[in-house]
């Protein structure tokens, strides 16, 4: 079953003459252990695309399924417990709550979704640990690295049950080290069997993608195949 | 890629046989650049004939033959690794001037043309990440040979992304002005 499906997505915001059309005619399917890039241009759509994906915001027209759970007609309620439970949300610049530590910044949205305070904590802290964060449980964003903070953003993303991962320019203005720690972690959780998508306009991270689509203007306009297997590329014998 | 100073550089660190360079070399650029034995052999003729190296003695096999880099040779390769690689001359990527010819041609579209590079691109990208991807077993000189050719594609995506751009600017904006353009001449900067 696909976790997340989305069927000719449209969203227009503003009226009239000040209308803009920031994404036309998605259709997208994201199934347990996919990782999928989506790559353009800024100004394309990308961060449109993912709000809506996520249930943040609804499409003018078009259906956005999570989980099997078709989201129209789900009162905003429903939506907010769904989302809790299924849908981590890395944003651009990290969004942690700066009042919180990184354990309280990963362990929140279980005690929103009613888990025990301890099962919360004891979660967040095995979340964070994976991340190789152990040390730095107890620190509050603003005593943590750029890097350090978007592990914590990912551990919370990933926490508990959540398996849709939903990333936008994750690396945002990380170095390409970071960048790649980053795609590591999302690559790793999806071999563990979460889906994710991956909104970026940096090549190097879309390439971490099992597959990488295009987007301009709003609209899904090309992906790439299903590449061959790296030994091909070791094999071309190209003259030093 | 300058095979004759990656071979005086390994000698740099002792005297070594053909076989042993040849697997020394693949080793050390992490198995990007396959090398035949033949080429090695070619080279260290070049280089002994240029007194940059030297064998142990005139064995009739060369395949038991020892080399061992000269005096001149530790100059020659002090000096290789302190010239800048050529990467100063102006673009003549093909890819750059098929761009370039596509934009005046009645019937093409130039954003397709790009399309098609950059999917092409992204791919070849996917592929040189798979290979970055088991960290564990990663070698540190095929990680760094891989990078390289990552970095390299990206710029090319890079490229093909700001050409897109400016054109998209630049058909929204006014109308070209009609004088005449200044020619700019590039030329390869002689070293
Ligand atoms: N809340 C909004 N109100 C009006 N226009 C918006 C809003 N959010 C995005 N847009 C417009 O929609 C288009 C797509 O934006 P966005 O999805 O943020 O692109 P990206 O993330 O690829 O940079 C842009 O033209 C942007 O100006
Ligand atoms: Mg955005």
């Amino acid at each position: 079953m696909a976790l997340l499906e989305m069927h000719r997505v449209t969203k227009v915001y503003g009226e009239g003459a000040s209308q803009v059309l920031a994404v036309r005619d998605i259709d997208l399917s994201v199934a347990a252990g996919d990782l999928l890039a989506v790559m353009g241009p800024s100004g394309s759509g990308k961060s449109t695309l993912l709000t809506i994906a996520g249930s943040l915001e609804d499409p003018t027209s078009g259906e956005v399924v999570i989980d099997g759970q078709l989201l129209s007609g789900m009162s905003r309620n429903d939506k907010a417990r769904l989302r809790r439970r299924s849908v981590g949300y890395v944003f651009q610049d990290f969004n942690l709550l700066p009042g919180l530590t990184a354990l309280e910044n990963v362990s929140l949205p279980l005690e929103l979704d009613g888990v025990r305070a301890r099962r919360a904590r004891e979660l967040a802290a095995a979340a964070l640990e994976e991340l190789g964060l152990d040390e730095r449980v107890a620190h509050f964003p603003d005593e943590l690295s750029g890097g350090e903070r978007q592990r914590v953003a990912i551990a919370r993303a990933t926490v508990g049950e959540r398996h849709l991962l939903l990333a936008d320019e994750p690396s945002g203005a990380l170095d390409s080290a970071s960048g790649e720690a980053v795609m590591r972690m999302v690559l790793a959780a999806c071999r563990r069997g979460l889906g994710a998508v991956v909104v970026t306009h940096n090549a190097q991270l879309a390439s971490w993608a099992d597959r990488v689509v295009f987007i301009r203007d709003g609209r899904l306009v090309d992906q790439t195949a299903i590449p061959p297997s790296p030994e091909s590329l070791l094999q071309q014998g190209s003259e030093p | 890629m300058s095979v004759r100073h990656a071979l005086l550089a390994l000698l740099s660190e002792g005297p070594k046989y053909g076989l042993q360079l040849r697997q020394e070399f693949e080793e050390r650029t992490g198995d990007v650049w396959p090398l035949n034995v033949g080429q090695v052999y070619t080279t260290l003729g070049r280089l002994e004939r240029d007194g940059l190296v030297e064998a142990d003695d005139a064995h009739e096999d060369e395949r038991q033959r020892g080399y061992r880099i000269t005096a001149e040779g530790e100059k020659e390769l002090a000096a290789w690794f302190g010239t800048p690689s050529e990467a100063g001359s102006p673009p003549r990527d093909e890819l750059v001037i098929k761009v370039l010819v596509a934009m005046g041609v009645p019937g093409v579209e130039v954003g397709d043309v790009i399309q098609i590079h950059r999917r092409h691109l992204v791919e070849l990208m996917q592929q040189w990440t798979r290979i970055k991807e088991d960290e564990g077993r990663l070698d540190l000189a095929l990680a760094l040979a891989v990078d390289a050719e990552l970095f390299r594609l990206e710029s090319v995506v890079r490229w093909l992304d700001a050409a897109e751009g400016r054109m998209k600017r630049s058909s929204l904006g006014p109308a070209p002005a009609a004088t005449p353009r200044p020619r700019l001449r590039l030329r390869a900067r002689s070293r």
